[in-house]
């Protein structure tokens, strides 16, 4: 598919022109694109989240999380019962302590699990730069990469152009 | 407000004030490192010679056996929760002034509870052994006292400092791709390395933002539980002074307010020397001095608070602690902690003194001075007057925990100070997007 697939670059300077673009193009049927922006951007967003699910990385966190809570009172419980001391006249297993330890590693666990779910998702760490990634997109320019058949580069050019992009390239 | 939209800086300004930052530092920077890694080499050599010749080198005796490590312990945990305040709680609230603070917060943050993590190690003495705090897998199947509030704490701040550090991070790897685009040579490979690949891609974007948001979330118990577990340290203990249900919201409260000071300590000189008057502009000190307000209003009423339970107590030994600690040997600490922590912060309530950076800074200053104390009285004179006349005790510094302490100061600002010129002290990405948007068609609606 990569291979026979032309990729269209467009650079913007604002953020109305990239959401017309981003629109025009939409209706067109070119749904295999990626924006770069500088900083996450609401109007972006809106259109591009129309057709596509919630991140799952809430799924790793929740994950995460329960496994933290299971495993601090697990690890609680279980180590009481090795030796059986009692202490202060309070039972051996006693519950409301050993819920401190299950909070702090449902903390713990729930928030690894999230950066790993943020970093598998999002394809990072990314060894090599994408080759239609431009490094004005981390300052002050948004960018739009179309991914198109290979007949089709010139009407994408177009549609760009006239949505208001400063530089089209392929 | 009409001429600070007029002059609102762009999305290229902010990524060229950010590296601006980075510029190779002049003499005062030098100097001031200089200053600041003496007084660590000084901490350092006190530490050793606690090494070696033992913990009376400390001046620990019973029943003052927690004194200042501990004092200063508590203290710069307390430093830490300013930080992730703004960074999570004021997230989580939206509330926009916290931008342009925010980052160099959050590295107080991880630089004062590196700090704090400290002090359990240099005041256990033979901090080789810390590892028994752990739970890891040995032969005799010996545990820690899951029980003990002692294990508890070495869970909260080991998970603190995690998860403050991992959101750190995320919060950097956006800004450090910025300055990677931006930067030349070695600089550029080195953050090229710590940005990830990141390329600001919508998927990239998509991820990033509902992580940071459940991040947050999970740092917002996190943090209120920190100094809570902090505080049941003391208030699990019987010792008069101590054994109170107060203790978690006081200690939070006073963490916070604390915090807060150490902020301005900290940000009043970069905004200064770094001329970044246009991103933490009168708004954003006005919203700290109010915050610092605030605390020390609740921070007052739980002191009285405080006063009344024990009065009201009916406990002789409860009353006899407090009349101790209000008129006898370390009377002076209290009253200078009340004029530090109540009266201080009351010239806030007046709105130029809230912008005044020399204000600000004075009152600031005396907040850690007064909260540095709030923590020494109740550590030091409730140990020192407990249940029997047999068990009281009069403690003062030594040479050695003094020059301790100090270098813990110094190794804190020796961290932040290296951290601001390697890192952006000013979060690109979160100005950015608090900036109008470039838009080019005005009609079509402006800034959001």
């Amino acid at each position: 598919m990569a291979a026979t697939a032309d990729t269209v670059v467009g650079v913007f300077a604002h953020v109305d022109t990239t959401v017309r673009a981003l629109e025009e193009l939409r209706s067109k049927g070119y749904h295999d694109l990626a924006v770069y922006t500088p900083v996450p951007v609401h109007e972006i967003e809106e259109v591009l989240e129309r057709d596509r699910p919630v991140s799952r990385v809430r799924l790793f966190t929740l994950i995460g999380g329960l496994t933290g809570t299971a495993s601090g009172f697990l690890l609680t419980i279980w180590s009481a019962m090795q030796w059986g001391l009692t202490t202060g006249g309070k039972p051996v297993v006693s519950i409301p302590p050993f819920v401190v330890i299950a909070f702090e590693l449902t903390i713990l666990f729930g928030g690894l699990a999230t950066v790993i779910g943020m970093a598998v998702l999002g394809r990072l760490p990314r060894l090599r730069p994408s080759p239609s990634f431009d490094p004005r997109f981390t300052n002050d320019r948004f960018g739009i990469a179309v991914h198109c058949a290979p007949g089709r580069s010139d009407s994408v050019r177009e549609i760009l152009r006239t949505a208001g992009a400063e530089e089209v390239r392929a | 407000m009409s001429d600070t939209r007029a002059a609102s800086p762009t999305f290229a300004d902010v990524t060229r004030d950010v590296v601006r930052t980075l510029e190779p530092p002049g003499n005062l920077y030098f100097a001031w490192m200089c200053v600041v890694a003496l007084m660590l080499a000084g901490g350092i050599g006190a530490w050793t010679g606690q090494i070696w010749w033992g913990m009376g080198m400390a001046g620990k005796r019973v029943p003052q056996m927690w004194a200042m490590y501990i004092t200063s312990f508590v203290f710069w945990i307390g430093i830490g929760h300013a930080g992730t305040l703004i960074s999570a709680i004021l997230y989580l609230f939206r509330a926009r002034w916290r931008t342009s603070i925010y980052r160099a917060a959050e590295a107080m943050t991880i630089f004062a509870v590196m700090t704090a993590g400290l002090f359990p190690l240099i005041h256990a003495g033979r901090m080789w052994f810390a590892y028994y705090l752990l739970p890891y897998p040995n032969q005799r199947l010996l545990w820690p006292n899951f029980r003990s509030p002692l294990v508890w704490d070495v869970f909260a701040i080991s998970t603190y400092l995690t998860i403050s550090t991992v959101f750190f991070i995320v919060g950097l790897v956006p800004d450090i791709a910025a300055l990677r685009d931006v930067s030349t040579g070695w600089r550029r490979r080195i953050y090229a390395m710590l940005a990830l690949g990141w390329e600001g891609s919508d998927s990239q974007w998509r991820h990033y933002r509902r992580a940071y948001g459940l991040l947050a979330s999970l740092a917002t118990p996190l943090v209120l539980s920190v100094h809570s577990v902090v505080s049941w340290d003391f208030a699990m203990a019987l010792v008069p002074g101590w054994h109170s249900t107060l203790f978690a919201p006081f200690f939070v409260d006073g963490a916070i307010f604390s915090g807060f000071a150490m902020v301005l300590i900290l940000v009043l000189p970069m905004r200064h020397f770094f001329r970044l008057h246009a991103y933490i502009q009168e708004k954003h000190l006005d919203a700290m001095g109010k915050l610092i307000l605030v605390t020390g209003l609740v921070l007052t009423y739980f002191y009285v608070c405080e006063v009344f339970t024990s009065l009201y107590s009916g406990d002789e030994i409860e009353k006899a602690s407090l009349f101790w600690k209000v008129t006898k040997n370390y009377a002076w600490a209290l009253w200078l902690m009340y004029f530090c922590n109540c009266v201080s912060p009351l010239i806030l309530f007046w709105g130029k003194a809230r912008t005044s950076p020399v204000v600000l800074y004075v009152v600031s200053i005396l907040v850690l001075i007064g909260m540095w104390f709030e923590r020494f009285n109740i550590i030091v004179p409730s140990l020192g007057h407990d249940f029997y006349p047999y068990t009281w005790g009069i403690y003062y510094p030594s040479p050695t925990d003094t020059m301790i302490v100090i270098g813990s100061f110094a190794w804190f600002f020796l961290l932040f100070l290296g951290f601001i010129k390697v890192m952006p002290s000013l979060s690109v990405v979160e100005v950015k997007e608090t900036l109008p948007p470039p838009i080019k068609d005005r009609s079509h609606g402006g800034h959001r």
